[in-house]
């Protein structure tokens, strides 16, 4: 996907002033937010479990090469075959490969992060291949011609009248208003697809190296037909997302769905191990697992390890207040919200992310709901601190930062400076004591008053009273 | 018992009643209280901004001035959380210093949790006439543990009530120079606590963060609220109006 992540605040403006797209977020509030808490407070050992799930992400991320060379053998002794792609372009080059290879005309997808990272419908549509998102918000994005805006609901941007407005366009049928109806609707379209695909593309929450599974959760069930109709199966997926046990990903999986969409469980959960043998009467005949890199190891053994722990659960964009504000697409690439101000920098690099970990009032309420425990306000601070090292701040920030860094550390010239600035913001605020306009605060001034200060500083304040005794 | 009060560089730059305040609340809870007179800034500006070595140096700065003190007790939920979440992290390859810097952070109190859990304040000296609802602070929440404290001792003040408001646990939208930089999504985020503020139908805003409060307040005003007050919990329960 194409990284437009340098104009996140001209987009922000934008999508502070979208009133439908404002409508839609609100969504998050109620179905995710207090969902996941309601969730959580089922749980009477729920610390207990989100630490034994941190656990069980640190120690496969310590040992990632073992785990994935076991999931390898595992997963090529029941008849898959494992690809590595260091790249997104060699992701979409060994799709294309095995597309052709397969003599594939059509392949049915379901939803997949890594696959929107890679590009791969658009690798695949150039070589001729016809593609369709099968998910239905990803199908609803598909037909709009949109990346998605959220991990877990792509479409939580749009509006059902959105929705009914484009089915009517694109499918040319009778306008249905109902989301039941517009469901059956996508369903019917997309039957047939299911049935005459060639190759079913999945991408997987977990890999399991025990037992070289992949294992996938979902709602719509469209998952499993991808994964055991068509004659070829191509998983594709982060290196990261390994898990050692299936013990491991059950453990996962009790906060997975409770963080991503309040629910205690998801309607599917699938686990995909090897090919069709002869006493099955499901499943492909050919089983591919690609295994993308695409930057992950860079991360380890960096101070940014920590994000690879992520699940992809979204709690962390649907607590975020800027995210609530902004929606996803104002963050430009593949993932949004504090966990994608992390990923996005880390894989497409910080000179093109530059707003992305300042886009934060480092408030930590991702932090706290993060079911991996993943410090993310840490992390953007890290990354902060690269770009000042790197001398990648804008000029103004890195003179007003050195000012008063130095001043602060020389007491006896901050006490005038201070005493100066106290006098003159306070003269600034007049009979109100508001200043309306601030000369270099205009950010501040344009949407909010700066209530002037009291006129004196505390520290010459006290020293008076000393005097005084 | 000696207590070293970090006033912290907004109070003394803006707002010196609230560091009055606090002085008044420490004496009356019975507190021996020194002001160095060197402190500025706890360097958290530069550590959000990137700036580790001058947040490192400030960080030292305090240290030199407030280690010799039983305690350090600031008015401020996000000076005490930069003090005690993360000095150690500025010194974590600096064995020696991380020691004193330790002992520091132990001892490094917001104020309504060092009246409540150390200081053991009974009488409040402060009264209030009206419904008030109060605001979490980012930090004084999610890195100091601030969120029964001022709660039980507003409680202890006759005359006044508190109704709390929804979301008083959601981020003001201040973040620092977050507040200038994304000055738009910060705005909105000021709004949205207004909302919720307005419809608590509180007299007053309380809340711990000078920060938060300047954030708010103006944004109150130029929505055109001239009436809702915006007061530091410190002030409120040492009974001193924010405009002495
Ligand atoms: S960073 Fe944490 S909260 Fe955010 S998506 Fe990943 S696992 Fe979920």
């Amino acid at each position: 996907m194409q990284v437009t992540s340098m104009n996140f605040k001209a987009r922000a403006g934008e999508k502070l002033a979208d009133v439908k797209l404002q409508a839609a977020l609100r969504k998050l509030q109620g179905n995710f937010v207090k969902g996941r808490a309601d969730r959580v407070a089922e749980l009477d050992n729920f610390e207990a479990i989100r630490t034994a799930a941190a656990e069980i992400r640190d120690r496969a991320l310590a040992n990632l090469d073992v785990y994935l060379e076991e999931f390898e053998t595992n997963a090529t002794a029941r008849g898959a075959v494992v690809h590595w792609a260091e790249t997104a372009e060699e992701a979409n080059r060994i799709v294309c490969e095995l597309a052709v290879r397969y003599g594939v005309r059509k392949a049915a997808k379901s939803k997949s992060m890594v696959s929107e990272e890679c590009a791969l419908n658009d690798a695949l549509e150039a070589a001729g291949i016809e593609v369709i998102e099968t998910d239905l918000g990803e199908y609803i994005l598909q037909l709009a011609h949109e990346p998605p805006s959220h991990i877990v609901a792509p479409v939580v941007h749009k509006s059902k009248e959105d929705v009914s407005d484009l089915f009517e366009e694109k499918h040319k049928l009778t306008r249905k208003t109902r989301i039941p109806d517009l469901c059956r609707e996508a369903r019917e379209i997309l039957r047939p697809h299911f049935l005459s695909a060639d190759m079913g593309i999945s991408g997987a929450n977990f890999i399991v190296a025990e037992t070289g599974s992949t294992l996938i959760v979902t709602n719509e069930g469209n998952g499993r037909m991808v994964t055991t109709l068509p004659r070829v199966h191509v998983a594709i997926t982060g290196i990261e997302k390994v898990v050692p046990t299936l013990e491991d990903a059950t453990t996962l999986l009790r906060l997975l769905p409770r963080h991503g969409t309040g629910q205690t469980i998801t309607n599917y959960i699938s686990v995909n191990t090897g090919v069709k043998d002869a006493a099955d009467l499901d499943g492909p005949e050919h089983f591919h697992i690609i295994l993308v890199d695409a930057g992950r190891t860079k991360l380890i053994g960096g101070d940014m390890q920590a994000m690879l722990r992520c699940i992809r659960c979204g709690a962390c964009m649907n607590h975020c207040p800027v995210y609530q504000s902004v929606g996803g697409h104002a963050y430009g690439w593949v993932y949004p919200g504090p966990m994608g101000s992390i990923l996005t920098p880390s894989y497409v690099g910080i000179e093109n992310a530059l707003d992305l970990p300042n886009a934060s009032t480092l408030c930590n309420q991702c932090g706290v709901v993060c079911p991996v425990k993943i410090p993310l306000p840490d992390l953007m601070r890290k990354l902060r601190e690269r770009q000042f090292e790197r001398g990648l701040k804008p000029w103004p920030e890195k003179l007003g930062l050195a000012l008063w860094g130095w001043t602060a550390r020389h007491p006896a010239l901050y006490a005038v400076l201070s005493r100066i600035g106290a006098r003159m913001l306070a003269y600034m605020g007049g009979a109100e004591k508001r200043i309306h306009h601030l000369p270099l605060g205009g950010g501040w001034t344009a949407g909010r008053d700066m209530p002037a200060p009291q006129g004196k500083t505390f520290r010459e304040l006290y020293s008076q009273k000393i005097r005084k005794g | 018992m000696r207590v070293g009060l970090f006033v912290t560089c907004l109070v003394d730059l803006f707002r010196p009643s609230i560091g009055f305040a606090a002085l008044k609340l420490l004496e009356a809870a019975g507190c021996e209280v020194v002001v160095p007179q060197t402190q500025t800034c706890c360097g958290q500006p530069g550590y959000n901004s990137g700036d580790r070595a001058s947040a490192q140096a400030l960080a030292r700065k305090v240290l030199n001035e407030f280690e010799a003190c039983d305690y350090l007790v600031a008015p401020s939920g996000s000076c005490a959380g930069m003090i005690r979440a993360h000095y150690p992290d500025l010194f974590s390859d600096q064995p020696e210093e991380l020691e004193r810097i330790k002992r520091l952070c132990g001892r490094t109190y917001e104020l309504t949790d060092f009246l409540v859990n150390v200081a053991r304040l009974e009488q409040v000296p402060g009264r209030f006439d009206g419904t008030v609802t109060y605001h979490d602070s980012c930090s004084g929440l999610r890195e100091a543990g601030v969120k029964s404290q001022p709660r039980q001792l507003l409680a202890k003040m006759q005359g006044l009530k508190l109704k709390e408001m929804e979301e008083a646990e959601v981020c003001c939208g201040f973040g620092g120079t977050f507040a200038v930089k994304f000055g738009e999504i910060s705005t909105r985020l000021a709004d949205n606590k207004c909302n919720n503020v307005a419809a608590s139908g509180a007299d007053a805003l309380v809340l711990g963060d000078l920060g938060c409060m300047l954030n708010i307040e103006g944004r109150l005003r130029r929505r055109g609220d001239m009436k809702t007050q915006v007061l530091h919990v410190a002030e409120v329960l040492a009974g001193t109006d924010g405009n002495d």
